[in-house]
């Protein structure tokens, strides 16, 4: 069911390309100051759910809501509220910073005079402001997709849609880039965005949907789900592959679960295991930290490489 | 439809004023060169033709060549950058400009680069001992239809084009017959009939008749309304064309 408050909502969305199904029944939504993270390896069909919430792709079969509007009807009034940073890097790069955000919110029909003010607002924000009349292809790739994520607010949106926000970027600039997204979510954005960086997407997501091969495999509260799913703590411990099959023996009256990663057994426990404490004594080298997303993702996707 | 198209034709217009040199010299360049060495050098060896010097019987038809050249250089290579490697199309369908605007905008602005290029050569003219009539101010209008047909045409190319080798087709097997054969460089009627009624086909060679009748004859009579009424038709045309099959590249 369509809730009202839903600010974009997906219903029983498919879209067929061919024989090939890469977005099969999604049912997803982002209600209004909710920030939503969408993510699966790749191939999951993030991307293709993206592009049909902004009519680039038309689905095959289900209905797509954004601000209650149907997005066959009212694509146009859509797009008017709506903040798009695609995945690519699609700047001009013949023109200056300044000159590619007042192109953009050309294109939303915005008055010069209040895109300029609009324009001067974000580059202070984004740390751009001394960058202002630098042609683009002068900046780095870190301050480029600022630019990115600037022209994107330049219509004033109340939903701001992200591919890969911070894609290739080193740690310094995606640092950045997350703690600017925290203060556009403190500031009541709703958002809705795709990532493989899910040490930030932890931090900044109300909910996660993953997706696999066109399919939701599960949704809901990051600490909830890493939490359900696999645990609250885990011990990463190395030796070699017969010491670990002893230890991993030992340990089959807990409530655990363990997963090998390379040459380390990862030990996930919901609720507090003294005989693993115990047996770890033995151990020279062991860690343990609490659960991430990160460990939840690899769980449900598994562990090897799509392509 | 909106009025958006205009915000796209813009946004063209401010990165081409970034390289407004490098582009006047290309537009300015060929064509000027091209006069010089089929007036100069091989028209002092050729026989006057339908009573003009050869430099006078081919100049209108530069005019027109250069706009068609212009027009659907910048609607084939141009566009076909904004599309693949520069991914602008992307940038700007996310925003209320819908594919129709987009497509419209481009194909106005491959017109009025071809329009650009079509005046510099009008300009240049005299410099080649053709005299300046008032009545090739009316050609304008007519240059841009020009220009509206063969950019919607590069925008249809773009729309279905691969990759950049895809263009040598349309310029090899399309742009280039019409340029030697559309009465431009020889009059059309010297052709086997067949053959000048297949190229009489193509707008190219209306455009030429309409410049030579606005350079040199009577621009007031049937036949060249006739001439503007094909130009029309094919620039609205081929419009529909292009948006239907860029839609139809974009929209999955």
């Amino acid at each position: 069911m369509i809730n009202a408050s839903h600010v974009v909502a997906l219903t029983e969305v498919t879209k067929q390309f061919g024989d090939s199904v890469v977005v099969d029944r999604l049912d997803l939504h982002v209600d209004a100051g909710e920030c939503v993270a969408l993510l699966g390896p790749n191939g999951a069909g993030k991307t293709t759910t993206i592009n049909m919430l902004l009519g680039l792709t038309i689905p095959t079969a289900g209905h797509i809501h954004v601000f209650d509007r149907d997005i066959r009807q009212d694509l146009v009034a859509i797009k008017r509220r709506t903040g798009v940073t695609p995945q690519v890097d699609n700047l001009d790069s013949d023109l200056t910073v300044y000159e590619n955000l007042l192109t953009y919110a050309s294109y939303f029909g915005i008055r010069h005079g209040d895109a300029a003010v609009k324009a001067d607002e974000l580059l202070d924000f984004f740390q751009l402001k001394n960058r202002k009349t630098d042609v683009i292809t002068r900046l780095s790739g870190g301050q480029r997709r600022r630019i990115l994520i600037a022209r994107a607010l330049i219509n004033n949106p109340e939903l701001l849609i992200m591919d890969e926000p911070t894609i290739g970027l080193d740690p310094q600039a995606r640092l950045l880039i997350w703690q600017r997204l925290s203060e556009l979510k403190a500031q009541g954005m709703t958002m809705l965005l795709t990532s493989h960086y899910m040490e930030e997407v932890q931090q900044l997501a109300d909910r996660v949907v993953i997706m696999e091969k066109g399919r939701k495999i599960v949704s809901g509260k990051v600490a909830q789900l890493i939490q359900e799913v696999v645990g609250s703590e885990v011990y990463e411990v190395s030796d070699d592959v017969e010491a670990l099959s002893v230890l991993k023996s030992r340990l089959e009256s807990c409530d655990i679960s363990v997963e090998m990663r390379a040459s380390r057994l990862l030990i996930f426990t919901k609720v507090p295991c003294p005989e693993l404490e115990h047996a770890l004594t033995a151990f020279k080298i062991f860690m343990k930290r609490p659960a991430s997303l990160e460990d939840l993702f690899l769980r449900l996707t598994g562990q090897s490489l799509v392509e | 439809m909106t009025m958006y198209f205009i915000k796209v034709w813009l946004r063209n217009a401010r990165v081409w004023q970034k390289h407004i040199k490098a582009s006047l010299i290309g537009n300015l360049g060929e064509p000027f060169l091209f006069l010089a060495a089929m007036g100069y050098g091989l028209g002092r060896s050729v026989a006057d033709v339908e009573g003009m010097s050869y430099l006078e019987f081919i100049a209108p038809g530069l005019v027109v060549s250069t706009v068609m050249h212009s027009a659907a250089f910048e609607t084939a290579y141009g566009s076909y950058t904004r599309l693949t490697t520069q991914q602008t199309f992307l940038g700007i369908l996310m925003t209320p400009v819908s594919v129709m605007d987009l497509a419209i905008g481009e194909i106005l602005w491959g017109a009025t680069k071809g329009l650009m290029a079509g005046l510099v050569v009008l300009a240049c003219l005299p410099f080649f001992g053709v005299s300046f009539s008032w009545t090739e101010l009316a050609l304008v209008p007519a240059l841009f239809v020009e220009g509206l047909c063969f950019a919607a045409m590069g925008v249809s190319v773009t729309a279905v084009a691969r990759s950049y080798e895809f263009f040598h087709y349309f310029l090899t097997l399309f742009i280039t017959p019409l340029f030697l054969f559309s009465g431009i460089l020889f009059p059309i009627k010297d052709m086997h009939p067949w053959l000048a009624s297949f190229f009489g086909f193509f707008p190219l060679s209306h455009a030429a008749e309409v410049s030579r009748a606005f350079c040199y004859g009577n621009p007031m009579n049937e036949a060249v309304f006739w001439h503007i009424a094909v130009l029309l038709f094919y620039s609205i045309g081929m419009t529909v064309v292009a948006v239907h099959l860029l839609k139809k590249r974009i929209i999955t």
